[in-house]
């Protein structure tokens, strides 16, 4: 007992040795060349202020957005925002088709873009980077094995895979959970996870022969641990990249989606599924079609932003 | 190819079965309720879903490799075949459309990028093209459909005549577009900064025929290789933009008959899909054998 402990000790001290002197200034560094990137500023701003309306939007919500307004109060449907013509400030930016405050709604919708984006991004990090290192680390046919599955995975089209698991699966129990968000959490996890499979296992190959490497397993580190805290802590800066790239494709496969009317379940509000129900009014009300299209817009911007900005300053020798 | 179409037509048979509900629910009206039960058994009789469902597996994937998908459950004496016929045309004029103002647009406009790197014309590009790139389609479509055809009124809001195609397509190319200048952009430069180069260059060559001869045409070789995937992917972007303008293509039809419970239509397109994009993929790699001498040697 007291061997092993003394043992484990020695590890620690060994890898304090390995580790010191090592990437401090990386982070630091990146910060410092993110801040001078103005888009990626702009873009991290507001992406910041949509996550404080995701966390707070229903405190600032001035009715609920689910509600379809009856008996007593009587509220125009289609009604338009306070500065058009007939507009009511009560509902500052109008109402929908039955007569729901679009301002809670488009509040609400912040909720569902961001968490949509974020958990799959999550969810297919942990099960590529698990799958990824793995694959490398075991190498031969056990590598050959895993990456056959991820490129077969690649070559089914998730756009086809996501619409029809949406048509076959919605009116099912999983597909009502969450308002059907779970079953788009699954489709966007079984098809997302393969490229962070192939970025790990890439990482994996480029490091395992790396000195530190060796150094560590010369020493007596157990795999796990090689893997992961020698191995994954110098693949993070790739993977924060690739994770600020995931986010706005999921955000943009749900709204997708539910533009198509095959996304989020109704009643919950999500910006595609409202440009879906505005969609018929377009040629004599397009304001509620531009209303939710823009604020797609301008999410997918400002990550595309802070995507390109991250990249270049976390591999400043890539690009230009 | 072959193995990633047996995977797609597996999954959505699965998935296609897993669905609750009855295809003949929105034929007879009765959603929600319960079919007459012998009305329900001829039809299936009809369509041979009364059947164990393995052999309703194994039968259609004997008739899909003769290219016989079935007939359509809601178009009375319909084929899959017919119906993705009646449909096809329109997604494709629209996809190659789209392809011709993707490389007309984006080509120029990166070489221009790349010839004057890092002034003004290449920075406004840049910017130009990563919002481009970043916006989704059908986005750029709405926004497309309210100002010209909304607003204006140059364009018909229906889908009506040749003029119908127009809006759909500068859609679905400007993205494509915006990768394509970034694409040809980035090659370029690289190209300039190869040995030939600054031969041509020594031994006196005028700038513009160095451009046009030693450098667009090296750089070319990554745009080349992408027009395969790019084309299947234009098609089956397709899709979503067919829904914002009211396009009657496969992409419409395909989502009709989601929701009508079209199992074999919905089966047929899938494939279909599968089919063109998995045939892109397949693409690139032979257009890069071809453009690029020194790969085909290695192989």
């Amino acid at each position: 007992m007291g061997q092993a402990l003394a043992h484990a000790e020695n590890i620690d001290q060994a890898e304090r040795i390995l580790e010191s002197g090592k990437t401090r200034g990386l982070w630091s560094d990146a910060w410092r060349r993110l801040k001078r990137n103005k888009a990626a500023v702009v873009g991290l701003i507001y992406i910041g202020f949509m996550t404080l309306i995701a966390i707070f939007g229903p405190l600032l919500a001035p009715h609920d957005p689910n509600n379809i307004p009856m008996g007593d109060v009587w509220v125009p449907a289609n009604l338009p925002p306070f500065w058009m013509e007939g507009g009511n400030p009560d509902f500052p930016l109008g109402t929908d088709s039955l007569a729901r405050d679009n301002l809670s709604r488009y509040l609400y919708g912040a909720r569902v873009s961001m968490v949509v984006g974020i958990v799959p991004t999550i969810v297919t990090m942990l099960i590529g980077t698990a799958w990824g290192m793995i694959s490398g680390w075991l190498g031969g046919r056990w590598d050959d094995l895993m990456m056959r599955i991820v490129d077969v995975v690649y070559a089914f089209p998730s756009l086809l895979l996501f619409i029809i698991m949406q048509a076959s699966l919605r009116d099912t129990q999983v597909g009502r959970m969450l308002g059907g968000l779970m079953l788009l959490f699954i489709a966007f996890a079984i098809t997302g996870w393969n490229g962070t499979a192939r970025l790990m296992r890439g990482q994996v190959l480029a490091i395992r022969e790396k000195e530190y490497i060796e150094a560590a397993t010369a020493i007596g580190v157990p795999t796990r641990r090689i893997l992961l805290r020698h191995l994954f802590p110098n693949a993070m800066a790739p993977l924060i990249v690739s994770a600020s790239f995931s986010i706005p494709g999921y955000i943009l496969s749900e709204s997708s989606l539910s533009f198509l009317g095959l996304g989020i379940r109704p009643p919950n509000p999500s910006w595609g599924s409202m440009v879906f129900q505005a969609f018929p009014t377009i040629t004599y009300q397009p304001i509620f079609v531009i209303m939710p299209t823009t604020l797609i817009a301008l999410i997918m911007i400002a990550f595309a932003f802070v995507g390109d900005g991250l990249r270049d300053a976390l591999d400043p020798q890539s690009g230009k | 190819m072959i193995p990633v179409l047996w995977l797609v037509a597996t999954v959505t048979f699965i998935l296609m079965h897993l669905a609750p509900g009855s295809p003949w629910d929105a034929r007879s009206g009765a959603q929600g309720r319960d079919l007459d039960a012998s009305l329900e058994a001829s039809f299936n009789r009809q369509y041979g879903l009364d059947k164990p469902l393995i052999v309703q597996y194994f039968t259609y994937l004997k008739n899909a490799v003769t290219f016989d998908f079935g007939e359509s459950f809601v178009k009375v004496n319909k084929s899959v075949v017919d119906v993705i016929g009646d449909g096809f045309p329109y997604s494709a004029t629209i996809g190659v459309l789209a392809l011709a103002i993707a490389l007309g647009i984006g080509i120029p406009v990166g070489v221009l990028a790349a010839s004057r790197h890092n002034t003004m014309v290449d920075y406004v590009s840049l910017f130009v093209t990563t919002i481009s790139y970043t916006l989704p389609d059908f986005v750029i479509g709405i926004f497309l459909l309210i100002i010209f055809a909304v607003q204006f009124g140059w364009f018909p809001v229906l889908f009506t005549d040749w003029r119908s195609y127009i809006l759909p397509a500068l859609a679905l190319g400007t993205g494509s577009a915006a990768y394509i200048a970034r694409l040809t952009r980035s090659s370029v430069l690289e190209a300039s900064r190869m040995e030939h180069v600054t031969t041509a260059r020594a031994k006196g060559l005028r700038s513009r025929s160095v451009m046009a001869r030693h450098i667009v045409r090296n750089g070319m070789i990554p745009v080349i290789t992408i027009i395969g995937p790019a084309l299947a992917g234009l098609i089956t972007g397709t899709i979503i933009i067919e829904s914002v303008f009211a396009v009657p293509g496969m992409g419409r039809l395909f989502i009709d008959a989601i929701n009508s419970r079209d199992y074999p239509v919905i089966m047929g397109i899938t494939l279909f899909y599968a089919f063109l994009i998995t045939l892109g993929n397949l693409l690139v790699d032979i257009m890069y054998g071809l453009a690029d001498p020194r790969i085909r040697e290695s192989q």
